[in-house]
């Protein structure tokens, strides 16, 4: 069987996309990508976000023929890259509030429909805290109907934008401004979780994907295959925040690509509530090595290691790894 | 089955501004006999108003004996509207065989317009029986 | 065509004939026929293209309708009581952003306690959210002021909300002339936003403003409702033109030129009170009425040239501010400012309390001889209320104030008071 090579981005002088043909280089290394997301916004060095939403958008405009139109919920995203009187997209685009983002997509696609513009794509987007938390009936009522819309959740675990406290997308163990380490406490507890990738699947529609900003060419492939589906998407994308996570700019790629490799995040696509296909871990990683460039898990291991809880973690990916098939 | 309803209506030949629940009604139609002694509602029925009841006992029987000697005899009847209801249209909705009634006691509207508002609202072979109903009704208050 | 019609039919009808293009729905008591109706209206094929949705909640309801204004389409929704509160923070999103919807409010009382029947509550909770209201007397009214509503809404860029009695206006049957299709759109060209999401042409909707530029924006708002005032009566009189009747405009003055006392009100009641009125006058009472249609914009320069020879005005509310008194009597003082007309409120219709003639005349009557307290609670129980506050004295734990009361007047069972 033939080796399948995979070229990583790791940089912006890599030599992956120069040594591919043409059809198969990103979106990004092209000259004439959109830039939807243009220079000149307000996020932190090394925020996981702008990177994937640059990545994003610029993907959907070129499935969409540059004929998208772009809905943002409250956040991060929204407020660092509409900061008055400045705005960096250069897309049609549309803020109304945090919790509505996937119900405006919908009326979006209802007007087009109306008017007999189903050429036009909508694309919905926001960060973990607007998606699954204060945001999730519209949510659950866009998937219902299975309006045309793709959703994409931009996931960094935290209300990052407000000053990084807990969301429902918060991981067991992380501190956060409303699950604080001080005097002994433990940080965010170990519960049910909010598994937003599931859940979307549960409700049966044509495609939900995972992915990271640390895999370009997989994230870019999971949109433009989204963007080839009619109804209701769903792609959860894993964006360290360097803030929040405590973590150095420098990592965010390479966080993210940890939280595939320990099992943490897993990679996958569904269809209609089914799996379809996963990312094996080339190499897997232990929990640790992902959790101690992060701050935010600095209790775990000082003044002594959290034994209890570094192993309750890696459980967490073990039953990942065990129940979605990702070891080779 | 189900709660008591209440419902009111006015019928005049200008405009009805007024808004408020009928307190002292002209007439007044009791759909369901069995709330008869549950809620008052004779409450405001002028004695020289209307009174029409649906059902097949008399008002003896009903314990309105004594009421019903206050009003004009030609004020007031009993409607067999349920029974109708039933040989008509095969359900026990006495709404049409009592505007039927209604039409025939207190000559404010007539038949045809009873029966064309029923045939409007209703379309068809309903519309028909439902007609047909009032028209029965009608004519048995008329013929007594 | 004159038609006999349940009043929330007539209005989906005239909201039909206005050709929205989306139309989003969730259910509330009394609003519901009405997008019921729409819904067979759009299956039938009746409204073209008019895409549906239904929505999860009030939320996602006026959400949806965002987001199809902004991208260029007429959209309506329609909601009472509590969905429109559920819906607050976005009902002022979309006047903020200046997108045109129109909807109708179901008038029904805020809970709790929970009750399902009319008052104006709701709307008056949400009269500074930036949207015009208008206020409907009649069914006849509330079909004119839909269609008025959508031409006033998109030449300004503000929402309206159109708001009709529950119950008393939308369950009840009455005669309406409705108007033709070719009237309609002789009086409502089709929809052209200021501003629009077009790949064509991308701009950014929603950005944020920050201390530099939020008050000019916000006056802006402000701006809108004073041209309101100048459009609003502009539009009646073309409607009266196609449509060939008065509708609509700022107030509605009854009998009152000449009126030592004026009765203020909003709604459906304003047909109670023109009855009163008559009455009274034919008892040589010097009595007239003002029906005011536009409560936001608030009509101060008419209102107070209607109002300003009166010896007394008396404005009967359906709501009120805890502690305060009436609320639109608020605007009416403002309205009047500099002079010492006395202005009475009288709270009326709570939870859909039926607001009679009778208590009316009596109510009035004592204005006019001075003698009424303010604000004044039109056929307050008094006795329940004396019962529950000795009971809340003598026992920290005295329960829920609803069921208390609900025992008081036997209307539940249990225990013994």
């Amino acid at each position: 069987m033939a080796q399948k090579i995979k070229f990583y981005q790791t940089g912006t002088l890599t030599v992956g996309n120069r040594l591919l043909d043409a059809e198969n280089r990103s979106v990004q290394s092209t000259i004439d990508r959109s830039n939807s997301l243009t220079s000149g916004h307000r996020a932190c060095q090394g925020c996981g976000e702008a990177l994937g939403a640059r990545y994003v958008v610029d993907t959907a405009m070129r499935e969409a023929d540059k004929k998208l139109i772009a809905v943002n919920a409250t956040g991060c995203l929204e407020v660092f890259s509409t900061p008055y009187p400045e705005s960096s997209w250069q897309v049609a685009w549309m803020h109304s509030l945090f919790g509505n983002a996937p119900a405006v997509a919908t009326g979006v696609v209802a007007a087009l429909r109306a008017k007999g513009r189903d050429d036009i794509k909508v694309l919905a987007q926001g960060g973990d805290g607007g998606t699954v938390d204060i945001g999730f009936g519209c949510l659950s009522g866009m998937f219902e109907r299975n309006d045309d819309v793709l959703y994409v959740c931009y996931d960094n675990e935290a209300y990052m934008n407000t000053g990084v406290q807990r969301s429902g997308q918060t991981p067991p163990a992380a501190r956060t401004a409303t699950t604080p380490t001080s005097g002994g406490s433990k940080g965010n507890v170990f519960g049910q979780g909010k598994n937003a990738p599931q859940i979307a699947m549960a409700h049966d529609i044509p495609y939900v994907a995972t992915a990271t900003v640390a895999d370009l060419h997989d994230l870019e492939n999971k949109v433009t295959k989204a963007m080839g589906i009619k109804g209701a998407r769903y792609i959860h994308v894993n964006v360290p925040c360097p803030l929040g996570w405590g973590s150095q700019p420098c990592d965010t790629v390479r966080l993210a690509r940890l939280a595939a490799e320990t099992g943490l995040f897993p990679l996958f696509e569904a269809e209609h509530g089914a799996v379809t296909d996963v990312t094996k871990i080339r190499r897997r990683v232990p929990v640790e090595e992902y959790l101690r460039p992060q701050r935010r898990f600095a209790h775990l291991f000082k003044p002594k290691p959290d034994v209890k809880a570094l192993a309750a973690i890696q459980e967490i990916a073990d039953r990942n790894i065990r129940k979605y098939g990702l070891l080779v | 089955m189900g709660a008591p309803v209440i419902a009111f209506c006015r019928l005049d030949d200008k405009e009805i501004r007024l808004r408020e629940p009928v307190m002292s009604p002209d007439a007044l139609i009791v759909q369901d006999p069995t709330l008869l002694h549950q809620v008052d509602l004779f409450s405001g029925l002028d004695t020289r108003g209307y009174l029409l009841i649906n059902t097949t006992r008399r008002y003896r029987d009903l314990g309105l004996g004594d009421y019903v000697t206050k009003f004009p005899p030609h004020h007031i009847c009993t409607v067999a509207a349920s029974e109708w209801a039933v040989e008509f249209i095969g359900k026990p909705l006495p709404n049409a065989a009592m505007l039927g009634a209604f039409s025939a006691i207190t000559r404010r509207v007539k038949l045809d317009s009873v029966q064309e508002a029923i045939r409007q609202k209703f379309p068809g072979e309903l519309g028909e029986k439902n007609a047909a109903a009032a028209g029965k009704a009608y004519n048995t208050i008329r013929t007594n | 065509m004159l038609k006999q019609m349940e009043g929330s039919h007539a209005v989906a009808e005239a909201i039909a004939l206005c050709r929205p293009e989306v139309i989003c729905a969730y259910p509330i008591t009394p609003q519901t026929h009405i997008v019921e109706r729409l819904s067979e209206l759009v299956q039938q094929g009746e409204i073209g293209n008019c895409q549906y949705i239904n929505v999860e909640s009030e939320f996602a309801a006026m959400s949806v309708a965002i987001g199809a204004s902004a991208a260029g389409a007429r959209a309506y929704t329609a909601t009472s009581s509590q969905g429109l509160l559920f819906m607050t923070e976005a009902v002022y999103n979309a006047s903020g952003l200046g997108l045109p919807i129109v909807m109708t409010i179901g008038n029904r009382a805020i809970g709790a306690p929970i009750n399902i029947w009319n008052d104006h509550s709701d709307s008056m909770a949400l009269r500074d959210a930036g949207w015009i209201q208008l206020y409907a007397e009649t069914n006849q009214d509330a079909i004119d002021l839909h269609i008025q509503a959508f031409r006033l809404a998109e030449q300004l860029s503000v929402p309206v909300m159109v708001c009709e009695d529950g119950f008393i206006l939308t369950h009840a049957y009455e005669r309406v002339d409705m108007p033709d299709l070719n009237q309609v759109q002789a009086y409502l060209p089709p929809f052209e936003p200021v501003q629009i999401l077009d790949p064509a042409d991308p701009v950014t909707i929603g950005a944020m403003v920050g201390p530099e530029a939020f008050a000019e924006v916000r006056y802006l708002s402000h701006h809108k409702h004073l041209q309101a005032v100048e459009v609003i009566p502009q539009l009646a009189s073309e409607f009266a033109k196609i449509f060939g009747r008065d509708s609509g405009g700022l107030i509605q003055p009854y009998r009152s030129d000449d009126a030592e006392t004026v009765i203020v009100a909003l709604g459906s009641v304003v047909g109670t009170i023109r009855d009163v009125v008559d009455d009274m006058r034919e008892d040589g009472v010097s009595i007239g009425a003002v029906k005011v249609i536009s409560f936001r914009p608030f009509p101060m320069l008419a209102l107070r040239a209607a109002l300003e020879n009166a010896k007394r005005v008396i404005v009967v509310e359906k709501a009120f501010a805890d502690g305060l008194g009436g609320i639109a009597v608020n605007s009416v003082r403002m309205a009047l400012r500099g002079l010492t007309t006395p202005i009475y409120t009288i709270i009326a219709g709570l939870g859909g309390r039926p607001i009679t003639k009778d208590s009316l005349l009596r109510a009035f009557g004592e204005a006019t001889r001075d003698e009424l307290d303010d604000p004044h609670f039109l056929d307050l129980n008094w006795t329940v209320i004396d019962h529950e506050l000795a009971r809340a004295k003598e026992k920290r734990r005295s329960g829920p104030i609803a069921e208390n009361v609900l025992r008081d007047l036997g209307l539940v069972g249990g225990k013994p008071v």
